[in-house]
């Protein structure tokens, strides 16, 4: 356990210098080489336009954060329920399945527009935006999962003389929540991209798409870098959310 | 009593025979030992009689002695503990209840997990125990079930030698009064076990006389031995391997 630790502090210790480093390179680039700030803004310039506007920008970030999260809740819901209603029903397995493998392929991207054209320029196009972006990998991998509950437990619940419904419930749902906890760790780190596109096509005066295109615009690259090293930020955290549910469900269920 | 079984017929996959006419009888409250090498149809005839069997064509009969069907009456116990890793070991002793959604009877779980041994480890996950408290608690969870017949396919042949021997004794005593049909590879567990032998070739079913002492028998007596080179040297011929016949 100790040792567990000790390794992942010296792991947190070397990401901190890398980023330290990748700093220092980032100024000294930007010192030596005279390149305008509305060109490439060192990080010093990043850190103070993020210091200035902070409360701008934490009031976006909460936007965006909102809609990610309501987004991921919903894909997950969603894509749950799909998953579950293909595994129990042959007929949705022969005539949604191939219309679900075609939608995977769509580019979701293209489709902002219409989405705000659909939905105006409030908070429910970008969350159906990252919603699309979390539904797929859930589903699928969740459905991938409930049709490969090992054989022998399904002879089992059968010999017990279980119905279909429970056998679902009490061993075919549980067998897959590992198949799930890695569809959500797989899909959750991209619904950021999809709530911040939704905010660049369906400009609705918030978010940090929103704030980045109008830093943009007005050539405050500065506040633009701030955005992103924010939005990285909400990815990461994205991330460890992820990754510590989907550790805690697998190891919960296998 | 519980009832003894008889199966009489052939079976047959995409037109193949799987194994060609025969007869099996499974005597009441007796061991019957079904012994043979890999693909020769006895996982199948253990399937088909716990309904389990969807792929072969089955041609033929299985009837219970006191003519009542049999399907909610047999337990089954694999090769594998198909223990369910979510589930502790109360948990997975209960299943069958939990899978017809009847009330637990926690109180006979906890006695029957006291009887194979696990009393200490109740509330420990499969992944926390070794294989051989693994297929304890299986046999808990077999035991729990209750029923008259009970099916095992292999269920000691993942085991370590003194494992098996342990595991073979426990589940003699505590299923004493079951109606066993036991599927194995192994001709020193059909030799300990079996209060009739019967050995699955490829060119059919043979009874071949157990050890004239009652099981369960001492793995280590003269008489056993004999039997069991007798099954071995029966398992050797040149057809036994011949696998399905067409």
């Amino acid at each position: 356990m100790r040792s567990a630790g000790l390794v992942s502090l010296r792991g947190l210790g070397s990401v901190l210098a890398s980023i330290l480093i990748f700093l220092v390179v980032w100024e000294a680039v930007v010192q030596l080489t005279g390149l305008k700030p509305f060109l490439l803004p060192g990080p010093l310039r990043v850190a103070q336009a993020l210091a200035a506007n902070i409360t701008s920008i934490g009031w976006h970030a909460l936007v965006t954060s909102t809609e990610i999260l309501v987004g991921l809740v919903c894909g997950l819901g969603i894509g749950v329920i799909t998953a579950i209603q293909l595994a129990m029903s042959p007929a949705a397995r022969v005539h949604v399945r191939p219309i679900l493998v075609f939608l995977q392929a769509v580019p979701f991207f293209a489709l902002a527009p219409i989405l705000t054209f659909w939905m105006g320029y409030g908070m429910a196009p970008k969350i159906v935006m990252a919603m699309l972006i979390i539904y797929f990998p859930v589903t699928s991998a969740f459905f991938d999962g409930l049709m490969r509950t090992p054989p022998g437990y399904l002879d089992l619940a059968r010999t017990m003389g279980a119905s279909r419904w429970t056998v679902l419930w009490r061993v075919r749902i549980p067998a897959a929540v590992p198949a799930l906890a890695s569809g959500l760790k797989l899909g959750a780190v991209f619904t950021p991209i999809g709530a911040v596109i939704g905010e660049w096509v369906g400009g609705s005066g918030e978010g940090l798409g929103y704030l980045m295109l109008l830093a943009n615009g007005r050539a405050k690259i500065d506040l633009m870098f701030a955005c992103v090293v924010i939005l990285a930020v909400i990815t990461v955290l994205l991330y460890w959310i992820a990754d510590w549910l989907g550790e805690r469900m697998t190891r919960r269920f296998s | 009593m519980p009832p003894s079984l008889r199966l009489e017929g052939s079976a047959s996959y995409r037109g193949r025979a799987v194994f060609r006419p025969l007869s099996l009888e499974i005597g009441s409250a007796q061991w019957t030992c079904l012994l043979g090498p890999s693909g020769v149809g006895k996982t199948t005839i253990l399937r088909l009689i716990a309904g389990l069997e969807d792929e072969c064509e089955f041609d033929g009969r299985i009837d219970a002695s006191d003519g009542q069907p049999l399907p909610g009456r047999v337990a089954y116990m694999a090769q594998t503990d198909l223990l369910f890793p979510w589930l502790d070991v109360l948990g997975n002793t209960l299943l069958g209840a939990r899978l017809r959604r009847e009330r637990s009877d926690t109180s006979r779980a906890e006695a029957l997990i006291e009887r194979v041994g696990l009393a200490d480890h109740i509330a420990k996950r499969p992944h926390q125990l070794s294989g051989g408290m693994r297929q304890r608690a299986a046999l808990a969870r077999t035991l729990m079930e209750d029923r008259p017949v009970i099916l095992l396919d292999e269920p000691f042949s993942a085991l370590d030698a003194r494992t098996r021997v342990e595991m073979q004794d426990l589940a003699a005593e505590l299923l004493a009064d079951r109606t066993v049909l036991l599927v194995t590879h192994d001709p020193a567990e059909a030799a300990r076990l079996g209060h009739r032998i019967h050995l699955m070739l490829a060119d059919g079913l043979r009874e071949v006389a157990p050890p004239p002492i009652a099981p369960i028998r001492a793995y280590d007596d003269p008489t056993v031995f004999a039997c069991q080179s007798e099954l071995m040297a029966l398992l050797r011929a040149p057809d036994a391997h011949a696998g399905a016949v067409r």
